[in-house]
Formats: structure tokens, sequence, C-alpha cells
């Protein structure tokens, strides 16, 4: 048993920025109360300015909800903008106020995107996205998540260094040139 | 890339097909746990370095999220780690664990030895992990580097094939071990 392999693989489920045929794709499952996940966004946000169309980006929630109780219904509100085309602009939003998750809050933040927050709002007390959400959760787990954030590039498990940007481009770099390489073969 | 390395890490972990060696380790201050008490189920053990420190906290974080993963196996998931029994209940307490977390604590990592998941050098815990079958048989170990948490996939699908299950499916009770 090595690192993890990304189960299921990327698909059209799932929240994507970048060019589908980026030589690296990478995947974080991440919790939008985790503060690591917390600390990671702006870090990501370098890191794909600096990559740009050699990177794709993936965003799976995976919300501890254990250890953080407004995990799953921040989680479902990215849903339900997703659903309304802005999971980035709430994923974003919600990655910077990560200190205030409250229901009210999250559909207050619905409402600054200029989003229906009312079906927001329905969307979250009907649970509309709670088994979406666990079904990424569930696929995290058999993919080998082990916490949050835990990234994945081109489908393997990443362990390495993500903290600091230039660290985590340069992985990145040497992955995407190895793909491209390849790929010109 | 990254990947484990599991060559040099836990060479000496108890193998599948060992006996598991018993204990009798402190849950609580006031509660002791046998391994053979809980002969007839699976038992998933998890020895970690120690209570606080981040990556174990995330492990622990991760598998206190699929415990009921771990019930619709009819499985037990115990955590060992050489801390004592009081920073144990604070730890569990500070980030509401709801596993037990065993004090292999006096002497010293001694149930850790036995199953060969001590590190000398650091006077902890491997981060290892047993599937024991509900005959008091080892199934599966897998021993991760000490900093990579290793994730529940392997545990989970060594007990989907112990138990002949899959995880997360719907349909009813139990089946406990059928090996």
């Amino acid at each position: 048993m090595t690192g993890g392999r990304l189960t299921p693989p990327v698909g059209a489920d799932d929240h994507v920025q970048g060019p589908e045929d980026a030589p690296v794709t990478l995947v974080e499952y991440g919790d939008f109360e985790c503060p690591s996940c917390g600390m990671a966004y702006p870090i990501l946000k370098v890191v794909q300015e600096h990559m740009g169309a050699r990177l794709r980006f993936v965003f799976r929630p995976f919300p501890l909800t254990e250890s953080h109780p407004h995990a799953q219904h921040a989680a479902e509100a990215a849903e339900a903008a997703a659903a309304q085309g802005y999971f980035w602009a709430m994923h974003d939003m919600l990655f910077e106020h990560q200190r205030r998750l409250e229901d009210e809050d999250l559909v207050g933040y619905a409402e600054a995107l200029g989003l229906d927050a009312g079906r927001v709002a329905r969307e979250l007390a009907e649970g509309t996205y709670e088994a979406r959400v666990r079904s990424s959760f569930r696929g995290g787990i058999r993919s080998g998540v082990n916490g949050t954030p835990t990234f994945f590039i081109n489908g393997e498990r990443y362990d390495g260094p993500w903290t600091e940007a230039g660290v985590f481009v340069q992985v990145l770099s040497e992955v995407a040139d190895a793909t491209g390489s390849a790929a010109r073969r | 890339m990254a990947t484990t390395d599991t060559g040099k890490h836990g060479a000496n972990i108890l193998k599948p097909g060992t006996p598991a060696p018993n204990f009798t380790l402190n849950a609580t201050p006031d509660q002791r746990l046998a391994l053979d008490e809980l002969r007839g189920r699976p038992v998933v053990l998890l020895f970690y370095p120690a209570d606080w420190s981040p990556v174990c906290g995330d492990e622990l974080a991760l598998f206190n999220e699929i415990l009921p993963d771990f019930r619709q196996h009819n499985a037990e998931l115990l955590a060992i780690s050489v801390d004592g029994v009081w920073c144990h209940a604070a730890f569990a307490h500070h980030r509401g664990l709801h596993m037990p977390l065993l004090a292999d604590f006096e002497p010293k990592g001694a149930v850790a030895r036995q199953y060969g998941a001590y590190r000398e050098q650091d006077g902890t815990a491997e981060r290892a992990l047993f599937l024991i079958d509900g005959e008091g048989v080892i199934r599966w170990s897998y021993c991760s580097p000490v900093g990579v948490n290793p994730g529940a996939d392997g545990v989970l699908s060594a007990l989907e094939a112990l138990t002949g299950t899959s995880t997360g499916a719907e349909a009813g009770t139990p089946s406990g071990t059928r090996s």
C-alpha cells in the first residue's frame, strides 16, 4: 500500500478551475472550517497564478464534522452556490470568512454574491446537497485522504510540502514538465 | 512526488497470521480494557506517536469521523499511545474523540513493543494499524512513516475483505467475522 490514489477520478461533477488538458491536475480535499485549509487558500491562489494554464485545480469537500460543526453546512452552501453557477465565488467567500459560518452567515454570503439567497436557505434547510457532500467525503476516505487539506497531484496523494507557494509551484512545475515531455514523445 | 516508504518503516511490526498479543490497558483513569474482552468481533488497533501533535490529531480526527463505518462492521477501534490517562482524557475531551484512547504508559510502550511498533529512538509508538479478527489473529497490518497520516482506506478495505461486506452500504446487520 502506498500513498493513495484518487477514486473517483476527476469528472464532470467536479468543481474545476483551469483547462481540462492542463498537464497538472491538483485536487484538494478540504474543509471550509479547517484552519489549515484556510492557510492553504491564499497559497493556492499564488500557486494558481504562477502555474497559469499548466494547472487544473479541483476542490472536493471533505468536512470533518466531529471537529468542525459548521463544515458540513458550509460545504452544502458551496454546492448550493454551484447550482446557481457560483461555486468558486462561494468557495472564496467561505475561506475568507472561516470564523463566521453559521447558517445565517452562509445565506448572507449568498446574498452578497447576488445569488437567490432564499433558494440557498431552503436547500440548506432541506439538506438538498447533504448526500453529495457525504459522497465526496466517502470518496476522499477511499482515496486515502488523511486529514485536511489533502492534495492529489495527477491522481496520486501528495504528502510533500505545500505551505510555501514557491516550493509547491516547483513541485507542480516538475510534474508539468515531466507530463509535457511524456505527452510529446 | 512523495510516496510513502514502507521499506524501512515498521519492518518489525507483527504480520498477518500472527496471534495478537493480549494486553490490558487503561482506557480512562478508572477503567481498564483487555483485548480479549473483545473476542468475537474485529478490532482495529491504531498506534500513534503522541497526543496533541498535529499529524496525530488529524489522524484521530479522521478515524473519529468514520467510527460509524467501523460499527457497521461490528468492529471496535482502539487507539494507543504512550501518553498517560490524564493526558488522554484531556486530549479526547478537547478534540471530541469518541474512540477509547489506551495508555501504554507503565511500563512505557510495553504493548507497542509486543506489536513491533515501538520507536526506541523517540520513545513513542509507531504510526501503525492492525486489524485483528474475532479469533484474535492479526489479519492485516500497516506501518506508516511517522510524519505521514496513513488514512483509513487500507484498513477499511481489509475490514471489508474480512467481513465480506462493503462499507457505506445500507444493507442491514453487521456480519461479524466469517473467516
